[in-house]
């Protein structure tokens, strides 16, 4: 459908780039290129949301909460296949991990996104944390302790859409849509309908740092997308 | 941003972040566990050279809610009794390693000065008459709270305007915030300079009190007064008193506000302090959220 497609060979002539086959490739930022479309991403929820269900053994006591900003809109997306699968109504919820963040004094002080736990709370329930990318693994970190002073769930898990690797904490997700190897000067994007108008993973030249003093810890970070910590976009938003 | 001096050096932005961050961080009151890491190792100074329960234990609250450690100074039973000068204090906190400082003075403008001497963010409890910066926040969290907006509400502030810290810095956030603001108080509690303040004046509160959204009652600050400013209580309670009937006269969604502490039968009346739509207690409690929304924007970031 679009012109660009048929004209990839140009970007590097005689170096084969792998190009996945996209059927209806989004609009892409120069420089990046689609990993997921649209239906891509659905598949991969749709798989999340079967494999939640057989993993918690019919998802009864299933609490699923979303970190802003693109964790929300995938929580919400999974609860509603859930739904629709089991007939099931699972409480979604979102959890903001800005002030359990270990770098907020490497930039300056970052907006607070919404905290809503479901009626009912979190003790005894089977909590899966919903994020977009899962990098180095502070932003899950930074939410199990947020966690430890909402409840005690009976179980805390992780579900992504995509993982990109560089792990700098021992965490790793249990629910996974996209394993995705990258190099540190790759960024991953994230784009929701909710909140950019578009689904869509882009991979990219990693964003420029907004200066050298944060760029020490967070230099080798990418522009993902969910949490205002792996994203300068989203930093900058906030 | 890095010290809260006025809140005429807000801008509407600034001042709606600072609302809708202690939005958030309201619910921590909520919560099992009532407290947050992000301040762990900082350490916040109240430097309380005038009495004061509310802000003070606010602001102490504000901040271990938000795990820094606290240390509280006041004027009574320190070397400031043996003579010591606001300088030499502020610089021997400084030497301790203060990472804010959080000061009520009686002289006007004295977080200003305490500013340019130490590193640390200087955050202003009240200076003299001047300004109140935390207390006007808090107010307009209130607001937007109860009535859902501040775009537009009409204020009126009512009672010893010419002492009050409370009302410069209400007119000044209000104003920013877009709420129409008017000042009711006899001539003589009315600062010289009123005229020039973006706000209108009133010395009819009964004409002023069907007009309003919110009707703030300020305390007459009779400790800062060194002159009679109106011939007795009595005359002063019948025209600029809020009482049960007064209340009737206002629009049926209006509240009532007092940034305390409260004098019963003088400017404010028992039925009136006791009613639903008079918020005195939640502003004690939003109070606290507000503070640790402005202690996590100055100290929480690089």
């Amino acid at each position: 459908m679009r012109a660009q497609k048929p004209t990839q060979s140009d970007t590097g002539p005689g170096v084969p780039v792998p190009t996945p086959e996209v059927p209806e490739a989004p609009e892409v930022p120069e420089g990046t290129r689609a990993v997921l479309d649209g239906n891509e991403i659905n598949r991969a929820l749709t798989r999340i949301a079967h494999e939640v269900l057989e993993r918690t053994k019919g998802g009864e006591h299933v609490t699923l909460l979303g970190i802003p900003s693109r964790g929300v809109p995938l929580a919400q997306r999974l609860a509603r296949r859930i739904e629709r699968v089991e007939d099931l109504s699972v409480p979604v919820g979102s959890l903001d991990i800005t002030m359990y963040r270990d770098d907020l004094h490497l930039a300056p002080a970052r907006a607070l996104g919404r905290t809503e736990i479901p009626t009912g709370g979190l003790d005894d329930r089977v909590v899966v944390l919903v994020d977009d990318v899962l990098f180095s693994g502070r932003t899950v970190r930074a939410a199990l302790d947020a966690l430890g002073d909402l409840g005690r769930p009976r179980a805390v898990q992780l579900a992504v859409l995509v993982d990109r690797g560089h792990r700098e904490l021992p965490i790793r997700a249990d629910y996974v849509g996209k394993n995705l190897p990258t190099s540190l000067r790759e960024g991953v994007t994230v784009r929701l309908d909710e909140t950019d108008g578009q689904d869509a993973v882009l991979l990219g030249p990693s964003k420029a740092r907004p200066s050298p003093s944060t760029a020490l810890n967070r230099g080798l970070r990418p522009s993902s997308s969910s949490h205002p910590g792996t994203t300068e976009t989203e930093g900058d938003d906030a | 941003m890095r010290h809260l001096l006025s809140t005429g050096d807000l801008s509407r932005d600034e001042a709606t972040l600072i609302l809708d961050t202690a939005a958030e961080l309201a619910q921590v009151g909520d919560r099992s566990v009532k407290k947050l890491p992000t301040l762990r190792g900082r350490t916040v100074v109240n430097l309380f050279y005038e009495d004061s329960t509310r802000t003070r234990t606010s602001f102490e609250l504000a901040a271990k809610r938000l795990s820094a450690d606290v240390i509280n100074f006041s004027a009574k039973g320190s070397s400031v009794s043996k003579g010591e000068s606001l300088k030499d204090t502020a610089l021997t906190l400084q030497a301790m390693g203060a990472d804010a400082v959080v000061i009520r003075h009686s002289a006007s403008g004295a977080a200003h000065r305490l500013a340019n001497w130490v590193d640390g963010s200087v955050l202003n409890a009240g200076d003299g008459t001047h300004e109140h910066p935390t207390q006007a926040l808090l107010d307009a969290y209130t607001m937007r709270d109860r009535l859902g907006r501040l775009e537009g509400l009409r204020v009126a502030v009512v009672g010893d305007i010419l002492h009050s810290r409370v009302a410069r810095s209400n007119v000044l956030l209000l104003t920013t915030l877009g709420a129409h603001v008017t000042l009711v108080a006899p001539p003589t509690l009315l600062p010289v300079s009123v005229h020039t303040w973006s706000c209108e004046v009133s010395y009819d509160l009964d004409e002023v009190l069907p007009k309003s959204d919110v009707v703030m009652m300020l305390r007459v600050q009779a400790e800062r007064m060194r002159d009679s400013f109106f011939p007795s209580v009595r005359e002063y309670s019948r025209n600029y008193g809020l009482d049960g009937e007064r209340l009737g006269k206002m629009p049926s969604e209006a509240i009532v506000m007092h940034p305390g502490p409260m004098v019963r039968g003088m400017e404010i009346s028992a039925e009136v302090a006791d009613s639903p739509r008079c918020t005195v207690t939640e502003q004690v409690t939003n109070g606290v959220s507000l503070r640790m929304a402005v202690l996590y924007l100055l100290l929480g970031g690089s």
